[in-house]
């Protein structure tokens, strides 16, 4: 892999998250570089999909600060990390079921539209041209994730493995220039994964796109991640490159569990 | 100054000449039919003609294209040929060491690919292909980081500055070419052996493209889809050498998966298909009528009883009552227009089935509801092109009447002879098989067995070889009994066993989609093919079938001998990765014999179940093994009957 990992684009310093009495974070740093493809693991309940609703702003830690793109704040907030090029997909599919792909796809537009919301209703002036330019660009999408058979489908009726996709693309017609990824390849027979894993790749490779993603196929992770943060428990205990935390012994312990 | 239109190359430039402004190609991208017009794509091949010429590329070198159908792909056939070298269309889903044979045995140097996957093969295959030394793809997607490989518009821009250096070069180049001149490599499917490499002259596939045009009248004003694999001959027939001697316009599809779509959306004219296609079509639909409501259910019943009655007679003009004629009518309006319709059919004036048996309930279906199917026979070696069937004496048993300027004779042993403009030149560095297929009168010996009856049309029974003895002396001809079988929508494929022995017995794979939809309506719980196809539900409604086919036998003569005495289902499906079938989906009954000898010594020794473990290859090249119990089990045979007059 040639792209160059850049400078480090978002940093987390300190975080903690409770909700009441529970700890879901304690004391969590991390940081993500420009291009790179970074994964959150760690057993269930570790706190990783916290970790990822942090980042995009759906959770306000009550500790640490959150660095994007040299701009330090307290928290984010959605729209904000949305307006910054941060989008998401969700661990359980959170597509409209009842529109078809093409249309599912287009919301992800929804931030770059500028026309009105009457002129949208009536399509006319500058929402006609704006919707074929975005459409051109949803179209593109489609091309690259291959799902130009199902364009017409409604979400409802496809199989699993490809509505993951459609969440991908929906993702992706954002034009992000960091993707959080909860869990894309959960519940993925071998070669959805495959796709999956190459879809992802070719994200990161063609479009420079930074990639934080949460996987439970340890496979999966050490094959397509540049860096792996591993939590357990709402605690950091592994954090560097696959081959360094397969090493750990904390996080061997963490996963095969430990006699006490 | 008189015009030659005798290459390819030449056509090119003379329909750019004629028609420079209608549609020659259109490819579905981002959504969107684009389209190039005759004159459009002269530029395009010009180019590319040009950037190949200054990287190198010579007359008789042979170019490798591979991938889907893309206008860029059939572009650079177009420039090998104007160059005076030779495309070898290879088949795209071939793993990289399939590969490996046919760039050796052509010595391919160059090739031109659709995509990423290509260009990994061809990576992969390259250290043990020594010749091969550029290779160019379509669409850049993901090679953005590969190292010793050209984009094509990269190498359309260096062929555009060549062309300012050399203005008449290309013209030069065309105007060198001869009618003799071998114009492509398409190789065989290998049923038996290795490919061979068939060498087609520019005469030979312009002969049967004129001749296949005549018959059909077709004309610049034709559309067809492009969308069979560009290595098979009826791809290069239809989408290349009638498309340049016609100038009609091909369209090609958004990909594979959306077929489909791209057929409603384009409306083709003209049109052809293995039978399998016209198969999977009807299996939808039928799947989908399950589905609706009652009176629409009870409408297509009855227009469809209508059609099967008076439909293929109003088609070839025969005389029909007046109330036939009227319901007909009726249901053209509620059923069959509509039917054509979804079926993308709905401007089809003539369209071909060939490569194997169709159905007959598969064939009077479509002829049925107003789509002119016919049958054509011919071989890789033939340009595919032997036997056409005339409008107005369709049948579905046979295959036609010799095409114009073919000469057809059978051997003593039944064996197809055929003479004729379309022959191969030659089997490429194989004098050998060439001097054993083409006899010292001309003639082409097809390996297929067949006779011709009273109406002068040729019926195919087997291939030659095949067709083998019982013990008891009986005719045994496998392949007949199989698509007996493969007949039946339930049934994908089936093998038979029974040369030499006292009984035929046969290896069936289920069809999932059809047997699939067929348990779910009954509730019945499966979780993939080898599950589904042990299920003894399954056993059941298969056994029915194959004694239908039995008691059909029964009242054929010498082929009652052949009835199907015990059968079992396979635990996996026969696949061409697993070298099982061959690309174009025949199978390769001796090798399977083989790999499944354990199978057929169970079938004949009367065991009720045996083991098997098979090791199966999955796409990505990864292995795995599929083991099952196999239940074999005995089918009903009957009585041999005098055959009812016909």
């Amino acid at each position: 892999m040639t792209r160059p990992i850049g400078d480090v684009v978002l940093a987390l310093e300190s975080i903690s998250l409770s909700f009441g009495g529970v700890k879901a974070l304690t004391d969590i740093s991390f940081d993500v570089r420009e291009h790179e493809v970074r994964a959150i693991i760690g057993p269930n309940g570790a706190g990783k999909s916290s970790m990822l609703n942090v980042i995009n702003g759906v959770y306000r830690p009550q500790q640490g600060t959150i660095t994007f793109r040299g701009k330090p704040r307290r928290d984010m907030n959605t729209h904000d990390a949305a307006a910054q090029g941060i989008a998401r997909t969700f661990q359980n599919i959170a597509l409209f079921r009842g529109m078809s792909v093409l249309d599912n796809i287009m919301t992800g537009r929804n931030l770059r539209m500028k026309a009105t919301f009457l002129e949208q209703a009536i399509w006319w002036g500058r929402a006609r041209n704006e919707e074929l330019e975005h459409r051109r660009k949803v179209e593109e999408v489609i091309d690259f994730l291959e799902i130009q058979h199902i364009r017409r489908t409604p979400v409802g009726r496809l199989p699993y493995g490809l509505q993951k996709r459609v969440e991908l693309a929906r993702a992706l017609a954002a034009e992000p220039s960091m993707l959080l990824l909860d869990e894309p390849m959960a519940g993925m027979n071998v070669e959805e994964k495959q796709d999956m894993c190459r879809f992802v790749l070719d994200v990161n490779e063609q479009y420079g796109t930074t990639i934080v993603l949460i996987e439970h196929d340890m496979g999966v992770v050490m094959d397509i991640s540049d860096r792996v943060v591993v939590l357990d428990y709402g605690r950091k205990i592994g954090d560097g490159t696959p081959d360094e935390v397969r090493g750990s012994q904390a996080v061997i312990d963490a996963y095969l569990g430990v006699a006490h | 100054m008189e015009e030659r239109q005798d290459t390819f190359p030449r056509l090119l430039l003379h329909h750019a000449r004629v028609r420079p402004n209608h549609p020659a190609t259109r490819e579905k991208d981002l959504g969107i039919w684009q389209t190039w017009t005759w004159a459009e794509v002269a530029a395009e091949v010009r180019s590319l003609a040009c950037g190949l010429a200054a990287q190198g590329f010579r007359r008789g070198m042979h170019l490798a294209i591979i991938g889907d159908n893309r206008p860029r792909l059939y572009w650079s056939m177009l420039a090998a040929e104007a160059l005076g070298g030779v495309p070898v269309p290879m088949y795209q889903d071939a793993p990289a060491a399939e590969f490996v044979y046919v760039l050796n045995d052509a010595g391919i140097e160059y090739a031109v690919v659709e995509d990423q996957e290509q260009v990994d093969k061809l990576l992969e295959a390259k250290p043990q292909v020594a010749t091969l030394a550029h290779i160019y793809y379509d669409d850049p997607r993901g090679l953005r980081n590969y190292e010793g490989v050209t984009s094509f518009a990269r190498l359309q821009e260096i062929g555009r500055e060549f062309d300012r250096a050399h203005p008449s070069f290309f013209d030069e180049e065309v105007a060198k070419g001869k009618s003799s001149d071998v114009s492509g490599m398409l190789y065989t499917s290998g049923t038996t052996g290795k490919p061979k490499g068939v060498c087609q002259t520019h005469g030979a596939f312009i002969a049967a493209a004129k001749g296949g045009a005549e018959f059909d009248r077709l004309t610049a004003s034709d559309s067809i889809l492009s969308y069979l694999p560009m290595a098979w001959v009826g791809d290069h027939l239809f989408s290349y050498a009638q498309w340049l001697w016609c100038g009609f316009t091909i369209n090609c599809p958004e990909s594979g998966d959306t077929v489909m779509t791209d057929l409603r959306e384009i409306g083709p004219t003209y049109y052809f298909a293995p039978p399998r296609v016209f198969e999977n079509l009807l299996t939808q639909v039928m799947i989908r009528m399950e589905d609706a409501g009652r009176v629409k259910q009870w409408l297509f019943r009855h227009f469809t009883d209508v059609a099967r009655r008076c439909g293929a007679q109003i088609l070839d003009g025969k005389p029909v009552g007046a109330l036939d004629r009227l319901q007909y009518a009726l249901g053209d309006v509620l059923v069959y227009g509509p039917l054509r319709n979804v079926l993308g059919m709905s401007r089809i004036r003539v369209a071909y089935t060939a490569g194997a048996a169709i159905g007959p309930d598969l064939f009077r279906f479509y002829r049925s509801i107003g789509i002119n199917l016919k049958q054509l026979y011919g071989q890789t070696e033939t340009c595919a092109y032997v036997c056409l069937q005339p409008d107005g004496g369709v049948r579905f048993d046979t295959v036609g009447v010799a095409a114009p300027g073919v000469e057809l004779k059978l051997a003593d042993n039944g064996e197809v002879l055929v003479r004729g403009p379309m022959l191969l030149k030659e089997y490429y560095n194989r004098p050998d098989a060439t001097a054993e297929s083409i006899d010292a009168a001309g003639y082409f010996h097809t390996g297929d067995a067949g006779v011709i009856d009273a109406g002068g049309q040729l019926k195919i029974i087997d291939r030659a070889k095949d067709v083998g003895k019982l013990a008891g002396g009986s005719m045994f001809a496998p392949n007949y009994l199989e698509n007996k079988l493969k007949f039946f929508p339930h049934i994908k494929e089936a093998v038979a066993f029974g040369a030499g022995r006292d009984e035929v017995c046969a290896f069936v794979n289920i069809d999932v989609g059809s047997v699939g939809n067929w348990a779910e309506r009954r509730g019945l719980a499966y979780s993939g093919y080898t599950d589904l196809a042990a299920k003894p539900e399954v056993y059941a409604l298969i056994r029915e079938c194959v004694e239908k086919a039995n008691a059909e036998l029964a009242t054929e003569g010498d082929l009652a001998a052949s009835q199907i005495r015990r059968f079992l289902i396979l635990h996996k499906e026969l696949d061409p990765d697993d070298d099982e079938l061959t690309r174009t989906r025949k199978v390769r009954r001796g090798f399977v014999g083989e790999k499944y000898g354990v199978l057929i010594d169970a079938l004949y020794s009367g065991k009720a179940r045996q083991h098997i473990e098979t090791e199966v290859k999955f796409e990505d090249g990864r292995r795995g093994m599929v083991a099952a119990d196999l239940a074999i089990e005995d089918a009903k045979t009957f009585a041999p009957q005098a055959k009812a007059a016909a």
